[in-house]
């Protein structure tokens, strides 16, 4: 089975797969890539989690695909996933499970996702990943120097086909677009004029 | 009904309580003769007649039990009709020789309704009032073209009209309907009104009054009695997918899709079980529905044998013959909703969530949480003003670790465990509690919201509380996280 990716963009995950994101700004690349799909997009969040994606703050598009799932128990909110991943049609899967995935359950999820040929993303604790996953990005809000840039940091730090990465991106939070920053921090816009 | 459960020869009454009020709302043959009557207190009741048995009323299964006999008179005419909350009117026209006469249709009915335990009185009459007045008040056959002579026998109160009218007539020594007959109309017009000789005149026939019974919504019911027990998981799989045959024709010959069923299952040990599934959107397909009673039915219990299958889709909608064809649209919509109906049916459907946007400038209440099964997607209107955040939390309290001037979120502190420096703050915003909805949330007053960025990276929702009081300490809280 082939799996595509596009070369040239190295955000795009791969189709059919299972991927994960770690780290404080999980949620913010769980919506960058939720923007740049096309289709539904299914959100699975335990039922005594205190967040919530909010409606207002989503970009335009995506709010009107979101749909949310609160399992109560975390063999609910994997059977749900399972589930979700094997529907055709979706865009992207997201999910917030609590514990550290099993090989086991990581399987069975990239099984359930070949089957549907969707994407799924995991946004999981630190270092609670399992080693079924297609990638894992380590992903972190950083501060700027510049007003008017919202900037992130987002490191490739495992995949299973093709090279590791660290990118620092601007990225607004309003659309599915974003501006690479260069490697050496310099200034990205015009200079100020003295 | 309560009754026939519980099986008692003496007198019987239901008690209905209606405010702070208990009253007879229904009773018993041998009660009546008691002196007791519809109506009365219940307490006085109990004072008249001490032995008398009572049980609460339930108008729900009352109505329930009265729709289900109104079904099962079809079977005598094809027009019936609710008569008040206690009756029921058919049209027999050109229907008893189907019987072999009029006398002959009254012994079988009442035979059939005694042999199930109901008690009953049955009247037969040219004209809907007559019918009404010989069904209460006498029971039995006028027969065709008597008229009036037929009823003119009978107390007023069998013409349809309030008590208080009936004790004026009575006050003026009318008490039978045959007295009102002769009567010149316009004085009893004049101090009756209008509306008893429009009663009188409906039952003597003069005016007409047609049975017009409402459409019936269509029962989608099927069932299967087996020879012998079954109680393998395969085999009653096998009988509901025959059942969800026949309701899936019955569906789509009436353009109707199920929406919730339930398939009862009786037990030779006269337990019965029950499974419901809801449905994420109508439909009429067996395998896709089949398919969702899979997990109920491998649970079951199937006792000593499963001996009757009943399936009733007891809420439909709507649902128009589909296109159908290479559509992908269409497909993945198909494809959605079966997804939902799967886990609406493990997880209740009011964990299967879609967020609408609503009015309110309220960060809780700007978007709506409502059930993907039964809403639909809405166009989000584009955000003006400041930015909102894409995770939204409960407020959660945020230590201020020093620099803290009024009016001026604080230089640094620490949330969730975490210490920050604020970089960058952009605000306020003020929003104003809703004073018409009490809040418990928003009894602190105002909220000014800041969008504080972070030198360690993460960029903050959080708001100060200027209103209040000054002894609580905590001022500052966070609420949701910046992309």
């Amino acid at each position: 089975m082939r799996f595509e990716t596009d070369p040239l963009d190295p955000f795009s995950l791969m189709k059919a797969r299972v991927h994960e994101a770690e780290g404080l700004g999980r949620y913010g690349f769980a919506v960058f890539q939720a923007a740049r799909s096309v289709g539904a997009v299914i959100w699975v969040i335990p039922n005594h989690a205190p967040h919530l994606p909010m409606l207002r703050g989503l970009p335009v598009k995506l709010a009107e695909r979101l749909h949310i799932l609160r399992p109560k128990s975390e063999q609910d909110l994997l059977w749900s996933v399972e589930e979700a991943l094997r529907t055709k049609g979706l865009g992207l899967v997201i999910a917030e499970p609590e514990k550290p995935l099993s090989l086991l359950a990581g399987r069975r999820l990239q099984l359930a996702a070949e089957t549907g040929r969707t994407t799924g993303l995991m946004l999981i604790r630190q270092d609670q990943g399992s080693n079924a996953a297609q990638t894992r990005w380590h992903c972190m809000p950083v501060a700027a120097q510049q007003r008017d840039l919202t900037l992130h940091q987002w490191i490739l730090k495992k995949n299973k086909k093709g090279t590791f990465g660290n990118w620092t991106v601007d990225w607004n939070g309003k659309t599915g677009s974003l501006h690479l920053v260069s490697a050496a921090g310099q200034r990205y816009g015009p200079a100020e004029t003295p | 009904m309560a009754l026939r459960k519980r099986p008692n020869a003496g007198p019987f009454a239901l008690i209905h309580r209606s405010g702070n009020k208990e009253h007879v709302h229904c009773l018993n043959a041998v009660a009546e003769r008691g002196g007791l009557h519809r109506g009365m207190a219940a307490a006085d009741a109990r004072a008249i007649c001490p032995d008398l048995v009572t049980r609460p009323a339930d108008l729900g299964r009352e109505a329930a039990a009265l729709a289900s006999l109104r079904r099962w008179i079809t079977r005598y005419s094809p027009l019936v009709v609710w008569d008040g909350s206690d009756g029921l009117i058919a049209d027999i026209t050109g229907v008893p020789h189907l019987f072999g006469g009029e006398q002959d249709l009254l012994d079988d009915l009442g035979a059939r309704l005694i042999r199930v335990g109901l008690t009953f009185s049955v009247g037969i009459a040219d004209t809907r009032g007559a019918a009404y007045a010989m069904a209460r008040h006498a029971g039995g056959i006028i027969p065709e073209g008597v008229g009036g002579a037929g009823i003119a026998g009978l107390p007023l109160a069998g013409l349809r009209i309030g008590s208080d009218v009936v004790d004026g007539l009575a006050r003026m020594g009318l008490h039978k309907i045959g007295d009102l007959i002769p009567l010149p109309r316009a004085p009893l017009a004049r101090r009756f009104g209008q509306p008893l000789l429009m009663r009188l005149d409906q039952a003597l026939g003069i005016q007409s009054e047609p049975i017009a019974p409402e459409k019936e919504l269509e029962h989608f019911g099927v069932r299967m009695t087996l020879p012998e027990p079954i109680g393998l998981q395969a085999d009653v799989m096998s009988g509901l997918s025959r059942l969800l045959g026949q309701l899936c024709a019955k569906l789509a010959h009436h353009h109707r899709g199920a929406r919730r069923l339930r398939l009862e299952l009786h037990r030779v040990d006269q337990e019965t079980v029950t499974l419901d599934i809801g449905l994420a959107r109508p439909m009429r397909d067996p395998d896709r529905i089949a398919g969702l009673f899979e997990k109920g039915v491998s649970e079951i219990d199937a006792g000593f044998g499963i001996e009757v299958m009943r399936l009733v889709s007891y809420l439909t909608e709507p649902l128009a013959p589909e296109q159908i064809g290479p559509n992908t649209d269409m497909a993945h919509d198909a494809a959605l909703a079966d997804l939902f109906s799967r886990v609406g049916n493990r997880l209740g459907f009011d964990r299967v969530l879609r967020l609408l946007p609503g009015h309110s400038k309220i960060p809780e209440r700007s978007h709506i949480i409502a059930s993907a099964a039964y809403s639909a997607a809405e166009p989000v209107p584009p955000q003006r003003g400041p930015q909102r955040p894409i995770i939204l939390f409960a407020p959660e309290p945020v230590t201020v670790r020093g620099g803290a001037q009024p009016g001026h979120p604080p230089a640094r502190f620490s949330w969730r465990r975490m210490t920050f420096t604020v970089l960058r703050a952009d605000g306020p915003e003020r929003i104003a509690p809703e004073w018409w909805f009490d809040d418990p949330a928003w009894r602190t007053g105002l909220r000014d919201y800041w969008r504080i960025e972070t030198r360690e990276g993460p960029r903050l929702w959080l708001f100060h509380t200027p209103q209040s009081s000054a002894w609580t300490a905590q001022h500052w809280f966070a609420q949701g996280e910046f992309a």
